[in-house]
């Protein structure tokens, strides 16, 4: 399914939230109706990666060929998991349902299902918990909100849990804390013992495990991307920049998403690195085996986000660099700041990050040893150590989305703010509910991007995007900035659809654009190759 | 895995028609493909694309950049849509028999 088969925009909103639901939950089944799920992963990825029961099936038939003892599987998986995380154990006991989280959900606002308010979800595999693993559920079974797993049950669960872009705004809402994410997670972690699983997630997964990334891109094919960004580079400022690959004691290395190597506009961004680190003269490299700084691991299992974060210390101690930065990534952030540490560190072999330029200290990154190339920049910019022509995106009016992990996850809120400010001369905030930790997610993380989703991903654009036609409207906002490479794929079908004369973009794009750099000829072309200034047209 | 069945040939596909098996293709698979896509005759300029694609596939295993296909077979992105309604991603790699690109895109 595509956009353009997608009813109009004020259609696909036409939701009765007065009209209760004929039936109660637990006796209403899912229905699998086209562009609101994900296809299935295929066999030779689930092979790739040595998971559970690979083979062709689809959500749609009414055979998912599950292994025989697929109950006792899940049920076992349960077990282990309510042992070895307490969080899953406590997310389990301490809801009282007040409902708090029900509205914040963008999929809930998007489609109007009770299944997507955050605290039904987690009650779907609750309601399992309670019957099987409390005495007072056992007791009173169904009475008690207890159920047990069924075939429809299982088939819920995967509707559900690949309908939550583990985004976390609820949990910000939650008065006793409680993580809907982490529960999503448990949920997806065991649907994979018996292989239920999307493509969309399990195919960049097997494909980072092979080449390091997430699009399968091989090294050479790495160096073609970057050659080819190089290239244009000059073309557009006749400034040749450097390119530092697998470059051995070289002081920092830099991962970022294979998005910003592959597609537009994530790949301006790239181009953005490119240029701030050469006129900075930073003794940086690129990698082609930590070519990669998202993680689909995530969206998988624990045991999965470990496999795919290792490469990145493992390539820092090979290549024995000091320090590490990640450049515009969003869930990258997540996994570095909650796990990375935990669970491939201690990075003892790595120096406390120390900007060469202007010598700040990055404390907050003491312990990972990895820092954001927004906090990067923002000190940079701090102590005055760019010459900065902000005039040059005075075309673009910009508003800044901020992605759900680097806002919620690592509270990196004023560091972009800071860099924008600092690059244009047009920024405005969207409303104060929808940005900072109560920012909307773009409706496609998650492993959820993908265009067969298409229908349910543009419900749960809904909320971002009517605080974005807002800004538009009231002040003419033409362009938003994001910091993430599932946001830059993501918003750009958002904004086709809901707004579509907003374009979309990363920060360092606007950074490069602005930085004037030594020995640039008469700059007159954006890194788009549009002119800086629009020509006025004659009325 | 779905099939593709077209003028008396089958071919595996992925469920949004993309070719699964890449040795099978060649210029007459490539013909049908393009019927699937709506193009009823493969022109010079179509071939132009289809095979730059092809060429740098078999040569770095990933699709190129957009923008680098643009820039080296000098057809503009609105030309491409042109050539292929669905677009360079969807629709000239689908004739080309390369897989379809998954991840942060």
């Amino acid at each position: 399914m595509e956009l353009h088969d997608l009813p109009k925009p004020k259609d696909l909103m036409n939701i009765d939230l007065n009209r209760p639901p004929e039936k109660g939950w637990m006796d209403t089944p899912t229905q699998f109706r086209d562009g609101t799920y994900s296809y299935p992963a295929a066999p030779k990825n689930l092979k790739a990666l040595g998971l559970a029961n690979p083979r062709q099936w689809s959500p749609a038939d009414e055979d998912w060929k599950l292994p025989e003892n697929w109950q006792e599987i899940i049920m076992q998986g349960m077990k282990e998991r309510l042992e070895k995380y307490r969080s899953f154990r406590l997310f389990m006991d301490i809801c009282v349902r007040c409902g708090a989280c029900a509205d914040k959900c963008h999929f809930f606002i998007g489609s109007g299902d009770p299944k997507n308010m955050p605290v039904l979800r987690a009650e779907l595999i609750r309601s399992v918990y309670r019957r099987d693993f409390t005495l007072l559920g056992k007791m009173l079974g169904r009475l008690g909100g207890g159920r047990e797993l069924t075939l429809d049950v299982l088939k819920e669960w995967f509707y559900y849990f690949f309908q939550c872009t583990e985004c976390r705004r609820c949990s910000v809402f939650c008065p006793y804390g409680i993580d809907t994410a982490e529960v999503t997670m448990i949920g997806r972690e065991l649907l994979n013992l018996v292989g239920l699983n999307i493509n969309w997630v399990i195919e960049p997964v097997a494909n980072c495990f092979r080449t390091g990334n997430h699009l399968g891109i091989p090294p050479h094919g790495l160096v073609d991307m970057w050659q080819f960004m190089v290239d244009d580079i000059e073309d557009l400022t006749g400034v040749k920049v450097n390119l530092p690959i697998n470059k051995k004691g070289a002081e920092i290395l830099f991962v970022t998403p294979s998005g910003d190597y592959f597609a537009d506009p994530g790949t301006y961004t790239c181009m953005g690195y490119l240029m701030l680190f050469h006129e900075l003269g930073l003794d940086y490299t690129w990698s082609t085996y930590a070519s990669e700084g998202g993680n689909f691991g995530l969206f998988t299992s624990h045991e999965m986000i470990k496999r795919l974060n290792a490469k990145i210390y493992a390539e820092a101690k090979r290549l024995g660099v000091k320090w590490i930065i990640g450049g515009e990534c969003g869930h990258m952030w997540r996994v570095m700041h909650q796990y990375m540490e935990t669970m491939n560190g201690p990075a003892d072999f790595l120096e406390e990050p120390v900007s060469p330029i202007t010598g700040t200290k990055f404390e907050n990154a003491k312990q990972t040893k990895m820092v954001h190339i927004t906090e990067f920049t923002s000190d940079l910019i701090k102590n005055g150590k760019l010459k900065l022509d902000p005039s040059r995106n005075n075309k673009y009016v910009t508003t800044f989305h901020d992605s759900c992990n680097p806002a919620r996850a690592a509270g990196l809120l004023e560091e972009p703010r800071y860099v924008i400010r600092n690059v244009t001369n047009n920024f405005y905030e969207m409303p104060e509910n929808t940005i900072r930790e109560q920012t909307y997610c773009c409706g496609g993380g998650a492993g959820l991007g993908n265009d067969e989703n298409i229908d349910m991903r543009m419900r749960g654009a809904f909320p971002r995007a009517s605080a974005l036609r807002h800004v538009r409207d009231k002040h003419k906002v033409n362009h938003l900035l994001c910091m993430c490479a599932i946001d830059r794929a993501t918003l750009s079908a958002l904004t086709e659809y809901w707004a579509p004369d907003v374009s979309v973009g990363g920060i360092h794009e606007l950074v490069a654009n602005a930085l004037i750099m030594e020995g640039e000829n008469d700059r007159t072309l954006d890194l788009r190759g549009e002119p800086f200034a629009e020509v006025e047209e004659d009325e | 895995m779905p099939t593709l069945e077209i003028e008396g040939r089958s071919f595996d596909v992925d469920e949004d028609g993309f070719l699964q098996d890449p040795d099978l293709w060649n210029e007459e698979v490539a013909h049908l493909f393009a019927k699937t896509e709506g193009i009823d005759a493969m022109t010079e300029e179509h071939w132009k694309v289809v095979h730059y694609l092809r060429n740098y596939y078999l040569e770095f295993n990933i699709a190129p950049m957009i923008r680098k296909v643009c820039k080296d077979t000098g057809f503009k992105l609105k030309k491409i849509y042109e050539l292929f309604p669905s677009g360079p991603a969807k629709g000239a790699c689908k004739v080309a028999g390369l897989p379809k690109p998954t991840g942060c895109v």
